[in-house]
């Protein structure tokens, strides 16, 4: 591959599908150069469809990939008006970078061209200008005035402004006035094709930051509008922890030959082992049992942790997950059948949002599924511990530490607040294994990988 | 193009030349495809790179590489992908019964060919000197991965529904859908004869892994527009009335848009169209559509929400109808 392959509108028009989310790799970078040498720059639709076969590999990719391939390619548009034939590639060579784009279009002074109302080299300048200035690296909305400034000056703006002072000495008013409404008509040319530049290679970087931000947001404190997003980075973080431990599950102990299935498997040819079978470990995947309290202030966090959970089908066994708040149900069913929205909504609605009494919901689990907690069962309850001063039945926690593998208690609440008021956290405690403040994402990603660690 | 991959020679070169060259020859054979899917398999043919087909099901994207073998005049080879498929059943088996006989041979031989041998190191030294044919190529018995490579003049291979496979099953296929080329073991890797034109359809029922679509062009066959619907029933059931096919057309695009478990796909569309046809009508009215609509929907539920809009829908597609197409 020559180093024509990757040519300058390509190469940045991949960046700016980068920045708009879609992940584009090395190697896809190349076939993108393959295909435009296969297609050409000429017909916009095909390019599009071509470029769209190589970059976008989802449905959502490749609506984000319309997108981008849309507002990039329509500034140049904007120049194409009177040269259509030339493609992009000639057009930008022609214009040239740095000292040369201060005079582009012909070597004519800006004055000149804005008074000719030549809008081809107008914006032939314009998109050099902006090229040298670096307009790819701007990241933030605020350095939108910066850019704009930069690209006027270097697009001639001040001996523009210096013919205009001239003209008017002149006594020449009609062409200065003229010459100020086309500079105001500029100013703002070059503030739009800043603001479509910040669209273009600032939004992935905005957006990183804001999923950063969410990660550690407490969960409680979310806003309505962030949880698409965070339904969307519980998704992410869930398939990435199943994918990391699926592979794990079976592993093969090549060495230990398992001589019993080897003969049994040739049993066929005469015990002549053809085919040799080797011992294998199996690992289990965990059973989970999660406990949520969906009382008021903890309820967004259950909402989180089932969503997980759920999303995690792939790599946990069987999960049954519960919701109290002054008594307690079993919502597995729920949320296997509905989408996790639909789901939460309904135990809200069934449940949710009363006082809740821990001694009452503990006695009605023992009642019901205390016979379904196994050695190998992992409990985890989610809740502030805070009973309304109801009896906290510490016992049945005793008897339930003693059956299943382990109690993982999740608290929503600081470290600091725990044991004060109505707080039963340090009576339960002591039947725990694990005891953990929990109530950003990122609490949950590592509460969840040290669940599915421990079981390999 | 230099640069492009080695030209595709002959028949493809002729057929598969532009894109609208593309468009013309899957029509004449009967597959109307809109300009992506054109784009995809023209690219295909020239960056010589698999094309990962997704969309709905009834789409016609199994079609599309029946179409594109038959049109270039290549045996088609299908590779149905179901949970618990592996590399003996994809790619290859030693086949035992005839290595069992040789060994058979071997033992009744083996006086013979050692013969005047006196000790055992002379003896083994011996037995090294004559070819290892028990895993050689006399011994394979190639599965469709391996026998799409070994095609002389180059074949399509069409991986269906690679959704439905195990995770593990991807990464063993990378090997072939990068290099064109598998590896075997006992023997080392086997090149394509001809690079096959290859792909691989998925319903989307689980993501697949990133390393799998790198390699591939990605193609989504979405539901096509009136226009092109109507296109695709003249090809495929040619008797029809021009005006029949507008009013059908116009009914089934508006179904899709109803809240249903399952709306109708193409081949859904073709079936009613034929049925339709087999029974003489010359327009929709609503008792027609109601006593045929099993055809197109195949959910007790969604005929029953359909039931409730027939007379509306029909009176609409055949507004819509009588606007020119």
């Amino acid at each position: 591959m020559s180093g024509a392959l990757a040519s300058e509108p390509l190469r940045q028009f991949l960046q700016a599908a980068r920045s708009a989310g879609i992940r584009v790799s090395a190697a896809e970078g190349i076939d993108a150069a393959r295909a435009v040498q296969v297609v050409g720059y000429g017909d916009r639709m095909v390019l599009k469809d071509a470029l769209s076969l190589v970059l976008a590999k989802t449905p959502e990719e490749k609506d984000l990939f319309d997108e981008a391939f849309d507002l990039y390619f329509r500034r140049d548009d904007l120049a194409r008006n009177d040269e259509r034939d030339i493609d992009p590639e000639a057009r930008i060579t022609q214009s040239g970078f740095g000292g040369e784009g201060l005079g582009g279009g012909g070597g004519r002074s800006l004055a000149q061209m804005l008074l000719d109302d030549d809008r081809a080299a107008l914006a032939s300048t314009m998109e050099a200008a902006a090229r040298d200035s670096g307009i790819q690296n701007i990241r933030f909305f605020t350095q939108r005035n910066l850019y704009t400034r930069r690209i006027l000056d270097r697009m001639g703006l001040r001996q523009a402004e210096r013919d205009m002072d001239a003209l008017r000495k002149d006594g020449d008013q009609t062409t200065a006035k003229h010459l100020e409404n086309r500079i105001e008509a500029l100013r703002d040319q070059a503030r739009d094709l800043v603001e479509r530049n910040l669209l273009l290679f600032a939004r992935g970087e905005t957006e990183k930051f804001r999923e950063e931000l969410l990660r550690s947001a407490r969960l409680t404190n979310l806003e309505r509008r962030d949880l698409e997003r965070m339904r969307v980075l519980v998704r992410a973080m869930a398939k990435r922890l199943a994918a990391r431990y699926a592979k794990t599950r079976r592993r093969r102990l090549r060495g230990h030959l398992d001589v019993r299935r080897t003969l049994r498997k040739n049993m066929g040819w005469g015990g002549i082992p053809f085919v040799t079978v080797w011992k294998q470990k199996r690992i289990e995947k965990p059973r989970v049992m999660v406990l949520c309290d969906v009382s008021g202030s903890v309820a967004a966090m259950a909402q989180f942790l089932l969503m997980f959970l759920y999303a995690l089908n792939e790599a946990l066994k069987d999960i049954r997950s519960f919701a109290f708040a002054g008594s307690l149900i079993e919502v597995s069913d729920i949320l296997e059948s509905e989408p996790i929205e639909v789901a939460i909504a309904k135990i809200m609605q069934s449940i949710g949002f009363g006082s809740s009494n821990y001694g009452n919901s503990l006695a009605d689990f023992e009642d019901g599924w205390e016979r379904y907690v196994t050695s190998k069962t992992t409990i985890i309850i989610l809740g502030d511990a805070r009973g309304n001063r109801t009896d906290p039945r510490t016992d049945i926690m005793q008897r339930m530490s003693q059956r299943a593998k382990r109690i993982i208690w999740l608290n929503p609440e600081f470290r600091a607040a725990w044991g004060t008021g109505d707080s039963d956290m340090f009576r339960y405690a002591p039947y725990c294994n694990v005891v953990t403040v929990c109530n950003t994402l990122r609490h949950l990603e590592r509460v969840v990988t040290d669940l599915l660690k421990d079981a390999a | 193009m230099p640069d492009a991959g080695v030209a595709p020679a002959g028949t493809a070169a002729r057929k598969f030349g532009s894109i609208e060259g593309v468009e013309h020859s899957l029509a004449s054979v009967g597959y109307i495809p809109s300009r992506q899917i054109a784009t995809a398999v023209y690219l295909a043919q020239h960056l010589e790179k698999p094309i990962l087909v997704e969309g709905p099901a009834g789409v016609g994207k199994t079609e599309l590489a029946k179409s594109v073998a038959t049109c270039l005049e290549l045996p088609l080879i299908r590779m149905q992908c179901y949970e618990g498929l592996d590399e003996a059943k994809a790619l290859y088996e030693w086949k035992y019964g005839k290595q069992l006989l040789y060994t058979q041979i071997l033992k009744d031989k083996i006086g013979d060919v050692l013969g005047g041998e006196e000790t055992l190191p002379s003896a083994l030294n011996k037995l090294h000197q004559f070819g290892d044919i028990f895993f050689s190529q006399q011994f394979l018995e190639p599965r469709p991965l391996l026998r799409a490579l070994q095609q002389p003049g180059g074949s399509v291979l069409l991986i269906d529904e690679i959704d439905k496979s195990d995770q593990e099953f991807e990464a063993f296929l990378l090997e072939i859908l990068s290099d064109y080329q598998v590896t075997i073991p006992e023997i080392g890797s086997i090149h394509a004869i001809r690079t096959p034109v290859v792909l691989l359809t998925s319903n989307s029922t689980r993501d697949l892994g990133d390393a799998l679509k790198r390699r591939c062009l990605h193609l989504h066959i979405g539901f096509p527009d009136a226009k092109l619907e109507g296109r695709i029933i003249q090809a495929r059931v040619p008797g029809i009335e021009t005006d029949l096919r507008r009013e059908l057309v116009a009914f089934v695009q508006q179904l899709r848009s109803l809240d249903l478990k399952k709306v109708p796909s193409v081949s859904e569309t073709i079936d009613w169209a034929r049925v339709l046809v087999l029974l003489h009508a010359a327009s929709l009215d609503a008792e027609l559509v109601q006593d045929t609509l099993n055809v197109l929907l195949k959910f007790e539920a969604d005929i029953e929400v359909a039931n409730k809009q027939i007379a509306t829908l029909t009176q609409k597609a055949k507004q819509e109808a009588g606007l020119p197409i």
